[in-house]
């Protein structure tokens, strides 16, 4: 079990990631399983070559970064849908995977990697390990709320929420989304060089599936802890991430072998999926809407029929429909 | 300060569906004109307003404002000089954001976005304080998802963002028509008030007769992309929307008996 929550922490990072496309752009975007082995193979090549193993973390985020862009130009520069311009990008770089590696799995065994002063220390599989990977976790998470209500974060949120809109206040939309999915996989092809060090090897199919790993963990973490804020919505993240990876291993015990998993992962998807939508959930979600404080007081202040409290304009709030959900 | 030549745009050309949206607009406003444009469907009104925001390209003449020759920026290159309400109460502003975050985006309009705090203890003072004018009580509700107002809300705050960070021109695309007769009388004495106290020099599309003859300073009728009466504040006072409905006639009229010469 504890070492689900470590993994859960560790895929937690590539879970944010996914969620600054899926959530903040809204942007299912596929090349996560291409660039999640990307960064796993630039940490796994670099580290056998002697690089220092904290080192290969940039190197992996910066892979990470430049396939982002790739997906991001062949979306906006050459107006590709963006579930295909994933794909492809995916795609290609299975062969540069390859390519990094010059075969299908890197082993990393005796080699120096940044995981081994925690194995050294007996730490791993137990809380002390649980603790760093969590701290880790959220510190990037404190990072990318910080980063999503400074004046470039809040256009990119505003990319992704009405592009029409943030363009009439002079935002490029496309670099938006270009930048956007360059940071998303960056943070992927971070989570892959920790995985392949926590492993111990970098393997040619390890991202595969990986988008609805990271799926689940954004929409069923966001489903149990809600999006109040955007520091709320990274939490639940994180929090979805180490869920999903208990469920998972819930289901191991239970019987199910390691080649169930992928239909596992699909189920919980559509179950996290389809379950809000029920309507004891609506019901819920509702009333969890109407809490603002404002809008209540605006609706218990009927508008004024009289023309003379029509020209002072009404403090507004007639309980007319709210115009948008309020989740996020 | 806005000067449109010879701008023509055709939609389709070529095709069986050709339409000539524009034909050889000229049009010129001085600083703190306030005009109106009324026309019928199809008229070119919000061609117009979309070549000068430069969501549209024309196919030929220039756009020029303030001096600047803009007919080849795109339109987020443009929008430190145009402020945009559109008909759509939806369309102004991002729903997932709350209201001070949606001022934070407006008041950055056409600048850099850095890393900087989008909203400020700073900041939100002087947000307060603009959204209070509006007289709905936002300002109290600055941390509120903007998709949780009401249609009208939302496009009395459109208004407030779009003229926030002082534009050269501010462009209306029948801001007022997708609200009811209440939030309509609002959001239009809303408009009277800040394009007055700020002097902006501003474009105001409407299908209201009424209100084209009541609000600005001068009016314009377009009709079959091209305007066909230009109105200014001495001419506009005293007429009707039925003297308006009479030159509308006098001059489609004109316009079919030229067309039956020239088959």
């Amino acid at each position: 079990m504890n070492t689900a929550i470590e993994l859960g922490l560790i895929y937690a990072i590539m879970a944010l990631g996914v969620y600054v496309t899926f959530r903040i752009l809204d942007f299912p975007d596929l090349t996560v399983d291409g660039s999640f082995t990307t960064g796993a193979a630039v940490a796994a090549i670099s580290i056998v070559n002697g690089v220092n193993p904290y080192l290969t973390f940039l190197l992996a985020f910066v892979a990470g970064f430049l396939a982002g862009v790739i997906t991001g130009l062949l979306h906006t520069k050459g107006r590709i849908n963006g579930l295909l311009a994933g794909i492809l990008t995916q795609i290609a770089l299975y062969s540069i995977n390859l390519r990094i590696m010059a075969k299908a799995n890197v082993p990393l065994l005796g080699e120096e990697t940044a995981i081994s002063p925690l194995k050294d220390a007996g730490l791993i599989g137990g809380w002390g390990s649980i603790g760093i990977f969590a701290a880790v976790a959220i510190l990037l998470a404190l990072i990318l709320a910080w980063f999503l209500h400074t004046d470039l974060g809040l256009a990119m949120q505003a990319t992704g929420d009405n592009e029409k809109m943030i363009r009439s206040y002079g935002v490029n939309t496309d670099n938006q989304k270009i930048l956007g999915l360059a940071l998303s996989n960056a943070l992927v092809g971070v989570s892959g060089a920790v995985v392949a060090q926590f492993q111990g090897f970098a393997d040619i199919g390890m991202g595969i599936g990986l988008i609805i790993a990271g799926l689940a963990s954004v929409i069923l973490g966001q489903a149990i802890f809600g999006t109040r804020s955007i520091l709320v919505a990274v939490l639940a993240v994180i929090a979805g991430s180490v869920l999903y990876r208990v469920a998972i291993q819930l289901a191991l015990t239970v019987g199910l072998d390691p080649n169930d998993m992928k239909l596992v992962s699909a189920v919980l998807v559509v179950i996290a999926l389809v379950v809000p939508q029920m309507p004891f959930f609506r019901r819920r979600k509702a009333l969890v809407n109407r809490a603002d404080p404002g809008g209540a007081a605006a609706a218990g202040a009927e508008a004024p029929t009289s023309p003379a409290g029509a020209t002072a304009g009404a403090p507004a709030g007639a309980p007319d429909a709210p115009t948008a959900g309020g989740t996020r | 300060m806005l000067t449109l030549t010879d701008v023509n745009k055709t939609f389709f050309p070529g095709t069986v569906n050709e339409r000539r949206a524009l034909r050889g607009i000229e049009l010129h406003l001085s600083e703190g004109d306030f005009v109106t444009v009324i026309g019928s469907n199809g008229a070119g009104k919000s061609t117009v307003l979309n070549v000068i925001s430069g969501g549209l390209a024309p196919d030929s003449g220039t756009v020029t404002i303030d001096g600047r020759n803009v007919t080849r920026l795109k339109d987020h290159r443009r929008a430190a000089l145009v402020g945009r309400v559109f008909q759509d109460p939806m369309a102004g502003t991002a729903p997932h954001l709350s209201i001070e975050e949606n001022m934070a985006i407006a008041d950055k309009r056409g600048a850099t976005r850095m890393l900087g705090r989008g909203v400020t203890h700073a900041k939100r003072r002087r947000f307060r304080e603009a959204l209070s004018v509006l007289e709905l009580g936002l300002e109290n509700r600055l941390k509120a998802k903007v998709g949780l107002l009401s249609g009208g809300q939302r496009q009395a705050l459109s208004l407030l963002m779009a003229t926030f960070s002082d534009p050269r021109i501010l462009l209306l695309d029948e801001h007022t028509a997708a609200l009811d007769p209440q939030r309509a009388e609002l959001v239009t004495r809303l408009t009277e008030q800040i394009v007055t106290d700020q002097g902006l020099t501003t474009l105001m599309v409407t299908h209201n007769m009424e209100q084209a003859l009541r609000v600005g300073n001068r009016l314009v009728m377009m009709h079959d992309g091209q305007i066909i009466l230009d109105l200014d504040e001495e001419q506009k006072c005293g007429k009707t929307v039925r003297d308006l409905l009479g030159e509308f006639e006098k001059i489609k009229g004109a316009t079919l008996d030229d067309k039956t010469l020239l088959q």
